[in-house]
């Protein structure tokens, strides 16, 4: 009995998790504007979604920008990674709090302050400033994800390289980095994720004409509703889900890897824990 | 394996961190005059006037009851996970997590679906003969917004901490005479506090910066800290007063990071959300 009253608990948890996006989904697929009654099933937002220009132009910057914000940030992040663990004391925690600041600091308060140093250095606001916001937001969590892999390294592996006659570039391209590469991986697409999910910097660091999916939806939602949205939300939880389960598959991977393998493994930053407090 | 590697991160963190904070605090600290920016503590203590200090206390207000919802909902939540009602664990955590996948936007926009006054709730209601939920544009719906967004901030910590206590701690103290009641009071919660601490404050800080919910589910007339920061920076142009407020929020959340670390102590293993 008790047993049955834990799993409604939970149950019903999920049923508020859940029932606002299923009911966008399902909506996508009403042929009636008004949400109270059903018209029948149709296709026609996802069409109309298709046509939108303003929908299809801001899922292209979206891309565009969450892309490169992530293969940037991922180079310059485990270049970082790799100093980071290989620095000592009060540098490296220094270092370590400075990394944290744009993952602690409220989003807001990254964004203004972001907007401030564009408009202060009189740069266009526009896709330059979007990119380097969101490669400067991205950069902690490919570093974050990077360094647990670099402490389980066995610390003679680049030692070794050196005796066998590698040069030290050498070593770290072929015995350092396939060893990371999983952490990188990581990395990269939790910043790719980062960087799509994200609103309120891109808010404050775009100029006219140029908008993210978030932008977009925002200035549609404050108008009310729209079943493109419904539409739109149906394919971007689909692509999320997808994404989430590439990436928890290959945790779980490197994870059995790790149990057969090398012993006194620190804990992986969980990719799907992570902060979304994108408000 | 250089140091100088992290050489250009170091520069970029310098410039795109380091200098913008720098800046909002030196905005903060100055009013522009005809001799260009002078110092002044007058964008701070502009905020100390009524509306504005309405404004904080309306914020403080709605992020601690939602805080506190988080934790009532979740506390129970992160035990039942923890405990034997089910078996696969990790797929259940996953379950919980994928809806904070979905673009945070979306699912604020999705309660407007549901809240509004033809909306799913309100057919349902209906069909139900039940009488019908105007809540939208009020406080209550900013509430459930947050809670719909925060809750798995709270379960996670709360969850992640519960699950390492150590089963022989429990039950030691049963075989010790404590009921289970007792063995929650004095054994169990004392031990997830590291867990409280960092759910509350993950839900906390997030709930006391929004903008974006109060703005969709509380309506345009609807004023939160984070509004104020977006209105003075896109609407209003004072960049002094905005960043006034800003850093009154880095301290904030500088105070409760304080505790947090102070509740948690050295060793937390805590994921940094």
């Amino acid at each position: 009995m008790v047993r049955f009253l834990k799993r409604s608990y939970i149950y019903l948890l999920f049923v508020f998790l859940y029932m606002p996006i299923a009911v966008l989904m399902v909506y996508s697929f009403n042929d009636s504007r008004s949400r109270g009654t059903w018209g029948g099933f149709t296709l026609k937002w996802y069409g109309s979604l298709f046509r939108d220009r303003t929908i299809m132009s801001s899922l292209y910057s979206t891309l565009i920008i969450g892309v490169s914000a992530a293969l940037i940030a991922t180079v310059i992040g485990t270049m970082a990674a790799i100093g980071i663990h290989n620095s000592r004391g009060f540098l490296k925690k220094l270092i370590m709090n400075i990394t944290y600041i744009p993952v602690l600091n409220p989003k807001i308060v990254t964004a203004i302050s972001l907007m401030i140093l564009f408009v202060f250095a009189r740069v266009r606001l526009g896709y330059l400033t979007l990119l380097l916001a969101h490669i400067t937001f991205n950069i902690p969590y490919v570093i974050l994800s990077v360094l647990p892999k670099l402490r389980q390294l066995n610390k003679h592996l680049y030692e070794a390289a050196l005796d066998l006659g590698s040069t030290p570039a050498q070593a770290l391209w072929k015995v350092i980095i396939p060893e990371i590469m999983p952490g990188i991986i990581t990395g990269m697409l939790l910043a790719f994720t980062l960087s799509i999910d994200d609103f309120v910097v891109s808010f404050f660091t775009t100029g006219s004409g140029v908008s993210t999916l978030s932008i977009t939806i925002f200035s549609m939602a404050r108008q009310g509703i729209n079943p493109k949205i419904n539409a739109l939300s149906t394919i971007m939880f689909v692509f999320v889900l997808a994404l989430l389960i590439i990436v928890n598959v290959r945790q779980a991977r490197d994870e059995k890897k790790e149990r057969n393998g090398k012993i006194g493994a620190k804990k992986q930053v969980s990719p799907y824990a992570l902060e979304f407090g994108d408000s | 394996m250089r140091r100088q590697s992290m050489m250009p991160y170091l520069a970029w963190m310098l410039l795109f961190i380091i200098v913008p904070l720098l800046l909002v605090v030196y905005y903060a600290f100055t009013i522009p005059s005809e001799t260009g920016n002078v110092w002044s503590l007058e964008n701070f203590t502009r905020f100390f006037e009524p509306i504005y200090l309405k404004v904080l206390w309306r914020s403080v207000y709605l992020a601690v009851l939602s805080t506190m919802i988080c934790l009532l909902l979740g506390y129970p939540a992160a035990m039942i996970m923890v405990g034997n009602a089910f078996t696969r664990k990790s797929a259940l955590m996953l379950l919980f997590v994928v809806p904070m996948w979905m673009n945070f936007l979306l699912r604020t926009y999705a309660w407007l679906t549901l809240l509004e006054r033809n909306g799913f709730i309100n057919v349902l209601l209906s069909a139900l003969r039940l009488p019908r939920l105007n809540i939208l544009y009020t406080n209550s719906a900013v509430i459930l917004g947050m809670v719909y967004n925060f809750l798995p901030f709270m379960v996670l910590p709360i969850y992640s901490v519960l699950s390492k206590i150590d089963k022989d701690v429990i039950e030691a103290a049963g075989d010790l005479g404590a009921n289970s009641l007792k063995v929650f009071m004095k054994v169990v919660f004392p031990l997830s506090l590291p867990g409280v601490v960092s759910g509350i404050t993950m839900v906390f800080m997030p709930a006391l910066t929004t903008f974006v919910i109060s703005r969709l589910l509380g309506g345009g007339q609807f004023t939160l800290v984070g509004n104020l920061i977006e209105q003075q920076f896109l609407v209003v142009g004072d960049w002094g007063f905005g960043s006034a407020i800003s850093v009154i929020m880095i301290l904030l959340i500088l105070l409760s990071m304080a505790i947090m670390s102070f509740f948690e102590g050295e060793e937390s293993e805590v994921a940094p959300w």
